[in-house]
């Protein structure tokens, strides 16, 4: 295993608290709108700025690191920007800004109401993702889950309608009960150990353990953080969450909650039980059996979907366990799949998220039946669409089918060739739950309409960028921030030995 | 040297106030509220200043009257004395300044002179069952104590006084019981004296005798504490107690029985008595461990948010009995920081239900909705901040007393106590969130309330009560984030000896 040079600096410290800061000023520019939305984006801008200053050293294998103060005894509350850590928070800081804009469009077009206490807890809902992507330990990754646990409810609930009551509740039913098993197999983990700092290769390497223990310390673990990565049977609070507004869908339900999940076992298994204890006691099957149900049944169920974002719900179920199936494979190339569809799988979603919120804000359409020709009204709106979909049925040029091939190139190597037919099957059914959508939206003569014109910049434009990001990235997956590099770094440090 | 002196000043100044607040509101009535006000002031500074003196120069003996034991009293300072006796008079200093304005509503004005009285008889009685070193002793102080709190219930709304009456019944059976236990341990060791009897036990080994007494002063106790299934006396006590009472019995009340039998189980009888000899300390932990879920789940059904926050309470004190039960070092620094914890929780909960009736002149759940965030927003937010804590999301305090408690029953071993804890804190989220959701995303039912509601907007407390509100829910996150200092500072020193 590579050593890592690690140096204090306070940036990733930072980087979780500048969206914080925000909050005040967003609370006290509440009557003038323009001025509120420029806080949100400044801090947007500056978040991203600070996290991509960490890349260098993240490539470098030179780890920026900040302890505050003991949290309880033994345990600081300590944040070190790893590459995988600076990977998710570039994903989630990168594409809070396209969000923040996009709201805007959003929640303007609509006449939303209580725009400021959505604005505010949008912004703490990031530090706490970024909190959570730099996370020095157990402690203070549960510190951050949780705040994104509670963050997150007001903005389920944001309609306040009887439906989104109730998803809401059911939000904080999932979400709450995951928290409490993190928090008992964290407590677990230190009476073994006494210590939880996140190690790459895993912190209980070395440790004598038994079967009996480590088996249901694994299943308290998944448990705690495979409600927010919705694994099969855990995942129903999730399409139930669509009842949120398109932007929180978009950036929270795609990206930043869900991502918190997965990369939440990618913590626990590569860092707490690291791959030797996983392979010697067969926890990675256990993911693999419930990736594999979840992205086969998540992806049959999407079909049966009227309802845009829930098809778009079950979608995004069945594509997250594709980045725990590459944590299950336990191989390096699988991970680099892993964590590239972690960033890749998020440009994709917040595309269609982002189409399906403007089709709704336009056109008040939710439901894919109703969409018949409006590919002629919504041009470029349908056409990140498609990009997208193509994308996450992993067809090149688009970025999915290169995180896709790393996954599948990750089983042929361990000789896993059964899971690669899931994952052929599986972009099949992507095929067949997009394809409806593209060919309504463009071959099917609509009633009226045909005049109108696009959807307001606001909303059109960053879901453009999404698109393009995600075809750029399926060109030259290094263009930018150097994701592959990045991934490749990680998964060095984990498995240790070259890269392959 | 006033340090040596130290371990009997709290319980005199309170006792001194208790008798000088009717003298001198004979000249001046406003006067009682601001030399209770004073008094408590006073003992805040000297009990936490005797924390600091303890932890810098170990524990300080102090015999009354120049008598030493066993013949004469002593009062005895140690970390966990000093530690409880600064939780108990600051946050009774917080209750304090924010009951000037609620007893001014709530109570008749010829009652509030001898209110105040009772309130400092109470708090001396409170004090000095920590700090004495002596069986009997502690029973005079028990039965100060809760006289004074039948007192300070009994002036509440109309079903007051029959809730002070059954708390007055169950409570003398409990102090009968406690005493008894008393009597048999005197009868067989021939001492009253803590240190004396602890040094005796050993000697005499398991003596049916020694047993039953044990039995009779964790039962005694176990009342005090509202043990389930000994907590029939408290929902009622706490919802028809004036909402000053309310906040001041709820942080602190229950904890001086929880007091009781962590310093008998642990620090008289010691571990391995309580836990391999009798083992009483696992079926303390048992019954604790029913009392959180049946405290949870009453908690989830009731209407009245003062009588939600009882139950809450019995499901809370079953935290502290649990992790006494376990005596295991973090089981015991969990309920030792669990009764600081609780303390911040019930009282800025309290103080919130106060507010509420301060200014709708209800507290009762059903009637709440998002109107209210409007007219109260800090309040409702200090609601918010307690509810945070009781589930336990961290760096709120809750999320540290169950850390701590989930640590000392997986070095126990006991799965379900694991899960009891656990589940214990989704129970809580239940109860408290449907009010959350209430205020804050809950808009009125009818269009007449609205305008109702809109005639009246911002009208907050006054800051007397505000800020005390305030003051508590931050300090929630405060504590929170700062409890290895005390956990390590005090706490790891407060532990029994042995560990």
């Amino acid at each position: 295993m590579n050593m890592s040079d690690i140096y204090t600096s306070a940036v990733p410290l930072y980087a979780v608290l500048v969206s914080l800061a925000a909050v005040p000023l967003i609370i006290l520019s509440a009557k003038r709108q323009n001025l509120r939305e420029f806080w949100t984006i400044a801090a947007g801008v500056v978040k991203f700025i600070l996290v991509l200053t960490l890349l260098p050293g993240a490539l470098e294998n030179r780890v920026a690191t900040v302890r505050l103060f003991e949290i309880t005894p033994n345990i600081q509350l300590a944040l070190k920007a790893d590459a995988v850590g600076v990977f998710f928070a570039i994903v989630a800081s990168g594409l809070w800004i396209l969000t923040s804009i996009y709201s805007i469009g959003y929640m303007r077009g609509l006449g939303e109401h209580k725009q400021t206490r959505y604005f505010s807890y949008f912004a703490v809902c990031l530090s706490s993702t970024i909190g959570i992507a730099f996370a020095a330990n157990l402690v203070t990754f549960i510190l951050f889950y949780e705040i994104l646990t509670i963050a997150t409810y007001p903005l389920v609930i944001h309609k306040e309608t009887k439906e989104a009551i109730y998803a809401g509740r059911k939000y904080l039913a999932y979400t709450l009960t995951g928290g409490v098993f993190l928090i008992a197999a964290a407590a677990w983990t230190y009476q073994l150990n006494g210590n939880l700092d996140f190690v790459p290769g895993g912190l209980l390497q070395g440790l004598a353990l038994t079967a009996g223990t480590a088996v249901p310390l694994f299943f308290l673990f998944i448990a705690g953080v495979g409600v927010k990565a919705s694994i099969m049977p855990l995942h129903s609070w999730l399409p139930t969450a669509m009842a949120a507004p398109t932007p929180v869908s978009a950036l929270l339900h795609a990206v930043a909650v869900v991502k918190a999940g997965v990369f939440g076992i990618i913590r626990v298994s590569m860092f707490i039980f690291g791959p030797d204890i996983m392979v010697q006691f067969g926890l990675n099957r256990i993911l693999i059996v419930f990736a594999v149900i979840t992205i086969l049944v998540g992806s049959l169920l999407a079909l049966k979907q009227d309802n845009l974002k829930k098809r778009l719900a079950y979608s995004t179920i069945a594509h997250l366990s594709y980045i725990v199936l590459g944590v299950g494979i336990m191989s390096s190339t699988a991970l680099i799949g892993s964590l590239l569809h972690i960033a890749f799988h998020a440009t994709m979603k917040i595309t269609l998220f982002f189409c399906a919120g403007a089709i709704y804000v336009h056109l008040h359409k939710e439901n894919i039946s109703e969409l018949d020709g409006i590919g002629k009204t919504m041009p470029w709106t349908l056409g990140a669409f498609t990009v997208a979909s193509i994308g996450l049925a992993g067809i090149p040029p688009v970025n999915g089918f290169i995180s896709k091939w790393y996954l599948g190139a990750g089983a042929a190597d361990s000789g896993q060739f059964l899971l690669i037919v899931v994952l052929v099957v599986s972009g099949i059914l992507n095929v067949a739950y997009f394809s409806p959508i593209v060919h309504r939206s463009f071959f099917r003569k609509g009633q009226e309409q045909e005049t109108q014109k696009e959807a307001k910049p606001a909303m059109v434009i960053p879901l453009v960028l999404t698109a393009c990001l995600s075809l750029v990235f399926g060109l030259f997956p290094n263009l930018f921030f150097s994701f592959f590099r990045l991934a490749a770094q990680a998964v060095t440090g984990i498995f240790g030995g070259p890269l392959p | 040297m006033i340090q040596n002196n130290a371990p009997a000043l709290v319980p005199l100044i309170f006792l001194f106030a208790g008798i000088i607040i009717p003298l001198a509101a004979l000249k001046l009535r406003s006067s009682a509220y601001f030399i209770a006000l004073g008094a408590t002031l006073a003992s805040t500074i000297v009990s936490i200043s005797n924390v600091i003196f303890v932890l810098d120069s170990g524990p300080v003996r102090y015999f009354f009257g120049g008598w030493p034991p066993p013949i004469g009293i002593e009062y005895v300072l140690d970390p966990l004395s000093a530690f409880l006796t600064a939780v108990i008079n600051g946050i009774t200093l917080i209750v304090l300044i924010h009951a000037g304005k609620i007893v001014e509503k709530e109570i008749q004005e010829h009652r509030r002179v001898p209110y105040y009285a009772l309130v400092m008889l109470f708090l001396c009685g409170c004090n000095g069952i920590i700090l004495t070193g002596d069986f009997f002793n502690l029973y005079v102080f028990l039965e100060i104590s809760s006289l004074a709190l039948y007192g300070m219930v009994a002036v509440g709304d109309k079903k007051a006084p029959i809730s002070a009456f059954r708390y007055l019944i169950m409570g003398t059976v409990g102090g009968g019981f406690y005493l008894l236990g008393v009597g048999f341990l005197y009868v067989h060791t021939g001492s009253l004296n803590m240190a004396d009897i602890k040094e005796i036990l050993p000697v005499l080994g398991t003596n049916p005798v020694v047993i039953v007494a044990l039995s009779l002063m964790v039962l005694g106790f176990g009342i005090k504490m509202a043990l389930f299934p000994l907590h029939g006396w408290l929902p009622d006590a706490y919802t028809h107690a004036p909402s000053a009472s309310s906040s001041i019995m709820a942080p602190i009340g229950v904890k001086i029985g929880a007091y009781g039998i962590l310093r008998i189980l642990l620090f008289v009888f010691g571990i391995k008595f309580v836990t391999q000899v009798f083992p009483i300390a696992q079926i303390l932990t048992w019954f604790s461990a029913a009392g959180i879920i049946y405290g949870s789940i009453m908690a989830i059904s009731q209407d009245e948010m003062k009588r939600m926050l009882a139950y809450s309470s019995i499901s809370q004190i079953g935290y502290i009995g649990l992790g006494i039960g376990l005596a295991n070092p973090y089981g015991i620094i969990g309920a030792v920081l669990h009764i600081l914890n609780h303390g911040l929780m019930k009282a800025c909960l309290f103080l919130v239900a106060g507010n509420f009736r301060m200014k709708l002149g209800h507290s009762n759940i059903k009637n709440f909705n998002d109107t209210l965030r409007k007219k109260m927003p800090w309040t409702t937010a200090a609601f918010a901040a307690g509810a945070l804590a009781m589930v336990g999301i961290p760096p709120t305090v809750g999320f540290f007393s169950k850390w701590y408690l989930a640590l000392g029953t997986i070095e126990n071993k006991s799965w379900i106590l694991l899960a009891v804890i656990l589940l214990s804190s989704l129970l809580n989220a239940v109860y408290f969130f449907r009010i959350i959701e209430k205020i804050y995303f809950r808009s009125p039912s009818s269009k007449q309330e609205e305008k109702e509601h809109q005639s009246r907007k911002g009208t907050e407390v006054a800051a007397s009560m505000l800020i005390p509100t305030l003051v508590l829910a931050g300090a929630l996150f405060i504590f929170g984030l700062l409890n290895t200092i005390i956990v390590k500072g005090v706490l790891m020193k407060v532990l029994p000896p042995g560990m």
